[in-house]
């Protein structure tokens, strides 16, 4: 009863206070609130960036996976790197009445720059510790080779040679004109069984169906449902890849956003992959799934353990590899927005301080009459600290009010990230005689002889381009984090304030009187 | 009772060592009304601090009911300042933010007593210096009379057994002064209060029964104890 009432003359006495002084309580209850607002954007953006990286990272690895396993390809040792070259004999395809031969050749290799490795890896990491999922793919790259060249053999009958101009495969030599066309796509197989983990946990169908545990084996692919619509290929279509016709069975589409690619243009059942590519119980990457966010370093380190030449990533490292509009506004969130949140920050409880020790001076008088009253320190320095603390409560209110508007509005603008990731096309320039269809020549030709396209893979590289409209979101943990911040400036203001007053002597009452 | 012997109060103003009171010794018995006259800075308000327990003294002794205040720790000080005694000040010292009710109340916040209680107390103690229908009021609308009156409803609400009275008619013109002593002499007889007053004005003075005066730090009786 009689701590509600002292808490009534409390709150009487610090109600009047802040009234009175309007001025200065507006002052640092605004520029507490402009310093919340800010800590309140630049952390709801950099929350909204990093769900932007999460969804960029999604469409590519899926959902739930915390690590993934690949393993680099060395110079020399083939896979990723290996030749990408189409080599054709003098007799190779069929020969036409126009002096040229119809060529068509097919390569379906894994990733530049990544190899395969043993399937059995799956059951190794499987095995560790808070792994709580494990799916594995077989990413691959097919590219295909169609069109008509030259004929050797019926040049050198006539006593021609080949001029191969630089405007692109569209000219031709003397033996007859080249006309030709070099497909790419993108092909991942993936075990129909395993859905919880993997790079289709992010699609949702869009015709057909998706893979079901008895695809496993069968000459049937899904397909991206953008890719599908850019080649005009529809569900009950045949496809071909690596020689072999393939059945579509349906289409996917990403879950991040419409118009957005999935990870592959292409999905088969990865023992048909494997099967295609030659890669026989081999497979390129493996998607993990950990029990908690903190065992994610100590798994990934025991994958490293198992498996040394493996290249493991946990999410941190993928976000890492994120490039684009995304990764600058990450880092103009992480670097330029933290540090002036923190200048305005400490400015604004610089001036809360200010403004309380310079009250507290003002008042001199008034809290000497209060100690010869008999109040004791404690209530004085007291008083002090709260008037400080409700100044911070009601800038952190406004601030909340303010960067809650400041958020909207970022969030109603509609700022669209482009992100990117990792290496998904396989033309090399380096390497001899590389190709680009219709921008440049072609490569390597020698008459009479074998002719050869491609280059050795390398550096020609694109990656997977996700545009995601930036959502910042607004978190209880960051309101609340906000208006701590706001009273911790009040309190630090109050603390120092305080001290001021509590080494006021009671005899100060008489101050006026020298 | 008071009971001070050899007070001495020296304090260091820039590189000067100023004697604000000098082996000062004084009897004061409990319902005593006395006046302390004296030049200004001549160590009038230094005795009333130490009489009040607002400042401690450099040495001697301040003993009031048996307890040596000067040597007492400050949670005892503020319960004497609590309990014991009210002041009333030259500037009268009201918060300029709280009503009349709400500054006399600010003298019971101490002994924790409740919200209700201490508003009727607050209201009984400005009734009896005749501002009840003045409760509401901030100081800046009182006139410098009322606000000393408050001041002094403030002092005397604890039901003190001393009040010390700093010039607590400087500020006010002639008929309020005399209205103001008259008030305090009221009150010192009816509820047998011991009162201290320093004054400037010899008129003051001359209605209190004892009289002291304070020059240079040394003390000097003008009436008979």
């Amino acid at each position: 009863m009689a701590a509600a009432s002292l808490g009534h003359m409390f709150l009487t006495y610090l109600r009047r206070e802040l009234r009175n002084r309007r001025k200065q309580t507006a002052v640092v209850a605004i520029g507490l609130a402009v310093a919340i607002a800010l800590v309140m954007v630049v952390s709801s953006v950099s929350a909204g960036v990093r769900d932007a990286q999460a969804a960029v990272l999604e469409s590519v690895y899926g959902v739930g996976t915390d690590i993934t396993v690949t393993q680099t390809a060395e110079p020399g040792e083939g896979g990723g790197f290996g030749p990408r070259r189409f080599d054709f004999d003098a007799e190779d395809g069929e020969a036409t009445d126009e002096g040229t031969r119809e060529l068509a050749q097919e390569r379906l290799t894994t990733n530049p720059g990544t190899t395969s490795f043993e399937a059995d890896a799956l059951d190794a990491v499987a095995g560790l510790e808070h792994v709580t999922g494990v799916a594995a793919t077989l990413e691959l790259t097919s590219i295909s080779f169609s069109g008509e060249m030259p004929d050797l053999d019926q040049m050198r009958e006539e006593g021609g040679g080949i001029v191969v101009g630089p405007g692109g495969g569209e000219e031709g030599g003397q033996g007859g004109p080249s006309s030709f066309e070099i497909d790419q796509q993108t092909v991942t197989g993936i075990d129909p069984a395993a859905a919880a983990v993997g790079p289709l946990t992010t699609t949702e169908v869009a015709d057909g169906r998706t893979f079901e545990a008895s695809d496993a084996g069968q000459d049937v692919a899904v397909l991206d449902a953008v890719y599908a619509e850019q080649e005009e290929i529809a569900v009950g279509d045949t496809i071909t890849v690596g020689g072999t016709e393939l059945e579509v069975i349906g289409t996917v589409s990403s879950t991040t956003g419409d118009g957005v690619e999935t990870a592959a243009n292409v999905y088969l059942p990865i023992d048909v992959a494997a099967t295609l590519a030659d890669l026989e119980d081999q497979v390129t990457t493996l998607y993990v799934q950990v029990d908690s966010s903190s065992n994610v370093d100590a798994v990934s380190e025991a994958i490293a353990a198992e498996l040394p030449d493996a290249t493991v990533s946990t999410q941190a490292d993928l976000a890492e590899g994120v490039s684009g509009s995304l990764s600058t506004a990450s880092s103009l969130v992480s670097t330029l927005g933290t540090w002036l949140s923190v200048i305005v920050l400490l400015a604004a409880f610089g001036l809360a301080i200010l403004f309380t020790v310079s009250g507290v001076n003002r008042r001199t008088r008034e809290l000497g009459t209060l100690k010869a009253l008999g109040w004791s320190q404690r209530r004085v320095v007291g008083q002090i600290a709260g008037e400080s603390v409700a100044q911070g409560l009601i800038g952190g209110v406004a601030g909340v009010a303010l960067g809650g508007l400041a958020v909207l509005a970022v969030n109603l603008s509609g700022i669209t990230l482009s992100g990117s990731t990792g290496a998904q096309v396989a033309f090399g320039r380096p390497g001899g005689g590389g190709m680009r269809p219709g921008t440049e020549g072609a490569g390597e030709a020698a008459v009479g002889g074998p002719a050869a396209f491609g280059g050795g893979g390398g550096d020609g590289l694109a990656g997977t381009v996700s545009d995601v409209v930036l959502q910042a979101p607004v978190s209880l943990w960051i309101v609340a984090a906000a208006v701590g911040l706001a009273v911790l400036g009040g309190l630090a203001a109050g603390v120092v304030g305080g001290q001021r007053a509590a080494r006021l002597r009671p005899a100060e009452a008489f101050r006026s009187l020298a | 009772m008071y009971q001070i012997e050899k007070l001495t109060k020296t304090y260091t103003q820039g590189k000067r060592t100023v004697h604000a009171l000098r082996d000062v010794s004084l009897r004061i018995e409990d319902g005593e009304l006395l006046s302390v006259q004296g030049p200004t800075g001549g160590g009038k308000s230094t005795l009333l601090q130490a009489l009040g327990g607002l400042d401690r003294p450099t040495s001697g002794s301040v003993v009031l009911d048996g307890k040596d205040l000067a040597t007492m720790n400050d949670a005892g000080l503020t319960r004497v300042r609590a309990e014991t005694v009210g002041f009333v000040f030259q500037n009268f010292n009201l918060i300029p933010t709280l009503t009349a009710q709400e500054n006399v109340e600010t003298a019971l916040v101490p002994a924790g007593m409740t919200k209700e209680e201490r508003a009727r107390r607050a209201l009984d103690a400005l009734e009896s210096v005749g501002l009840g229908e003045r409760a509401d009021h901030l100081p800046d609308e009182l006139s410098g009379g009322q606000q000393q009156r408050v001041a002094i409803a403030r002092a005397l609400v604890k039901n003190p057994t001393v009040l010390l009275a700093d010039e607590p008619t400087g500020n006010l013109d002639e008929d309020t002064r005399d209205e103001i002593i008259d008030l305090l002499e009221g009150l010192w007889k009816e509820q047998g209060l011991t009162l201290v007053m320093v004054t400037h004005d010899s008129a003051v003075a001359a209605r209190t029964p004892r009289r002291i005066r304070i020059a240079k730090g040394r003390l000097k009786e003008l009436t008979g104890a």
